[in-house]
């Protein structure tokens, strides 16, 4: 079995595993290494490892001015307020300019649990996809996780990964090779397909099994880099399955059912039905509590699949 | 329920006429008891404010629990907003709401939301959790005051950490440009954050000069001595054409032996053990109590 593991425990475990093999690596944090994990590179590495304080506008900015200077800066802090508080500083100072900044946003979604809706990022897909020359990555494991730091470090340029807090199940065996940007079917199915993200992706496989059960075949598409889209794939499933259920801890305006919706719209129009935090704020709760709440369960996930395949056009 | 000790006391009626030790030690094992409840929160923080908090909501402001929405009132902004624990056990000790709903901290569906939520709850003056935005809100009120000519205070706290973001300054910039006699800021000066001592992490000292260079008078007071902070709120109003901050030396953790100074105190929750050792620490003088006693056993 692959592993278990919080994408933001393996994200500070192999920052830590890789301080040596890349000298230029800069981390940097607000007052939250803890909590995002970067105390494990600040462990190994500590003359490399800058906190910025709680001043998360600051480090995004400073974290431009190394990356001019030759370093290669993963700066880490709270998706709220990455993505929330310093997207300004992202569009205007890191993305405008190419800069070679690693925003890696810890505890994205609901799964932040109980410290509620000021914590809870449910808009920073959206937020940082609508940003010209910005990679946006959602890993969905623990090997994931890791495959994408590496990938971020060899690829030039401004990325934001989204992680989050809880513990999501192993997907991928270690050492898998992923394709960069590429799609990753995770399995085949002609009737309908579930384009997931981050923790939803083990979720869709579930609702795969519970279609399989009614012999509904899903197609599962495991999305992790939103932009840029791996149009091919997704145009390739709404022809082949004919309609599209997305799946994301995001709000549903915007994010991946966004990017899904509006590359479709475009070429091959299909029913695409969104699985998402339907435009509105988070609250405190136990996430497993709030994923139910919010609609986010495989339940869900194979209802809307059977309401996309009702809505396809004869 | 009952489990929890939260009690019925509370402390209603004109300000001045409660004892102030009584009421902090009781706010305190409120926190405790709702963090352990809760299983995550942040006690050090909220101990660290509880005198202050104490003073002001028992002692200092004008309001009235059955009128939270009254024009007239003082208004107090927890700009520091994680330390929820501690605000919402003085407003339901104040008589706002049951205090047997503190019990319900950060649940699902529960009005005492991890970080407060305005309107959610009566008393909560501003939605607060992202550290910074407290304080800016908080000068807006006062503006309102002056635009309105009401006699009412604004009162702000800061944490020492939370200095370090950019937007803090913005907000003392415009306290002191519109001349806002009417706002009094406080800080918990408890001199931690959560990486560890604020002058390792992002030194924000000198905090009294910078606020001085920014044009706001500053008291210095013992953040866990009523009287200090008494004196240092009365200079403050007398003080006019320009705000003041009350600069609290206080200890993060302050009345639980194993949580003072103590970083990691920050956002952790006390286990069974460590929740009674701590009501121990905070029994009222003279009980024995029943916490005390099961302290005993669990040694
Ligand atoms: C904008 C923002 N950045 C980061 C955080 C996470 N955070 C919560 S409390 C805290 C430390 C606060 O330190 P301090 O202000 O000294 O509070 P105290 O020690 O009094 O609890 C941090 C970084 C936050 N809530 N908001």
């Amino acid at each position: 079995m692959a592993e278990a593991i919080a994408t933001r425990a393996a994200y500070g475990r192999c920052l830590a595993c890789i301080s040596d093999k890349y000298p230029d690596l800069v981390v940097m944090d607000a007052d939250l290494s803890k909590s995002t994990m970067t105390a494990d590179f600040k462990k190994v590495a500590p003359e490399r490892f800058i906190n910025a304080g709680i001043a998360e506008n600051n480090m995004i900015c400073m974290a431009g001015g190394l990356a001019a200077s030759g370093k290669v800066v993963f700066v880490s802090t709270f998706a709220m307020f990455a993505a929330g508080r310093s997207y300004e500083q992202i569009l205007n100072t890191l993305a405008s300019s190419g800069l070679n900044v690693k925003v890696a946003a810890t505890h994205a979604g609901l799964t932040v649990g109980e410290d509620g809706m000021s914590h809870q990022m449910v808009t920073d897909i959206a937020l940082m996809r609508s940003i010209p020359d910005l990679r946006v990555m959602v890993p969905a494991d623990g090997v994931e996780t890791e495959a994408m730091v590496e990938e971020a470090i060899r690829t030039p340029g401004p990325v934001y990964i989204r992680l989050g807090r809880s513990k999501v199940p192993g997907l991928f065996e270690a050492g898998t090779e992923f394709e960069p940007g590429k799609i990753r079917t995770l399995r085949e199915g002609s009737n309908v397909t579930l384009a997931a993200c981050g923790i939803m992706v083990d979720l869709a496989l579930q609702a795969a099994d519970m279609l399989a059960q009614e012999g509904i075949y899903a197609r599962v598409l495991n999305v992790s880099t939103i932009k840029p889209l791996d149009k091919e794939t997704v145009l390739e499933a709404a022809h082949q399955t004919g309609a599209i259920v997305t799946c994301e801890e995001h709000s549903v305006l915007g994010g991946l059912g966004g990017a899904v919706a509006e590359t479709v719209a475009e070429s091959w129009p299909v029913p695409v039905l969104r699985v998402g935090i339907e435009d509105q704020f988070g609250q405190s709760g136990k996430p497993e509590e709030l994923l139910e709440l919010y609609g986010l369960t495989a339940h869900h996930i194979a209802e809307k699949a059977i309401k996309a395949i009702s809505l396809k056009r004869a | 329920m009952s489990q929890l000790e939260m009690g019925r006391q509370q402390w209603t009626g004109p300000a001045g006429q409660f004892p102030l030790a009584d009421i902090a030690r009781q706010l305190r094992r409120d926190v405790i008891n709702m963090v352990w409840a809760a299983k995550s929160g942040h006690p050090g923080g909220s101990l660290s404010s509880t005198d202050i908090l104490t003073y002001l909501f028992y002692h200092e402001m004008n309001l009235d629990p059955q009128q939270p929405d009254w024009p007239d009132r003082d208004r107090f902004v927890l700009s520091k907003g994680h330390a929820a624990p501690i605000l919402y056990a003085a407003l339901a000790r104040r008589g706002y709401f049951d205090p047997e709903e503190l019990s319900t901290l950060r649940q699902q569906g529960s009005r005492l939301q991890g970080h407060p939520h305005y309107g959610s709850l009566p008393g909560i003056e501003m939605s607060t959790g992202s550290l910074g935005q407290g304080g800016s809100t908080a000068v807006g009120m006062a503006l309102a005051g002056k635009l309105d000519k009401k006699d009412y205070r604004i009162f702000n706290l800061w944490g020492d950490g939370e200095l370090e973001e950019g937007i803090v300054w913005e907000s003392v910039m415009a306290a002191a440009h519109y001349k806002l006699d009417n706002l009094t800021g406080f800080v918990d000066w408890n001199g931690l954050q959560i990486d560890g001592p604020i002058t390792q992490v992002m030194n924000p000292e000198p905090i009294d000069a910078k606020f001085r260079a920014f044009g706001w008078h500053v008291e210095l007071a013992d953040g866990h001595d009523f009287e200090s902070i008494g004196r240092a709120i009365a200079n403050a109003k007398e003080t006019k054409g320009r705000p003041t901050l009350i600069l609290c030396r206080t200890v993060k953790g302050k009345g639980v032996s194993f949580m003072e100074n103590e970083a990691g105190w920050h956002g952790s929750a006390p286990n069974d053990a460590q929740r009674l050792q701590a009501l121990a620490d905070l029994a009222d003088p003279g009980t024995s109590g029943e916490p005390a006693a099961q302290k005993e056993v669990n040694r």
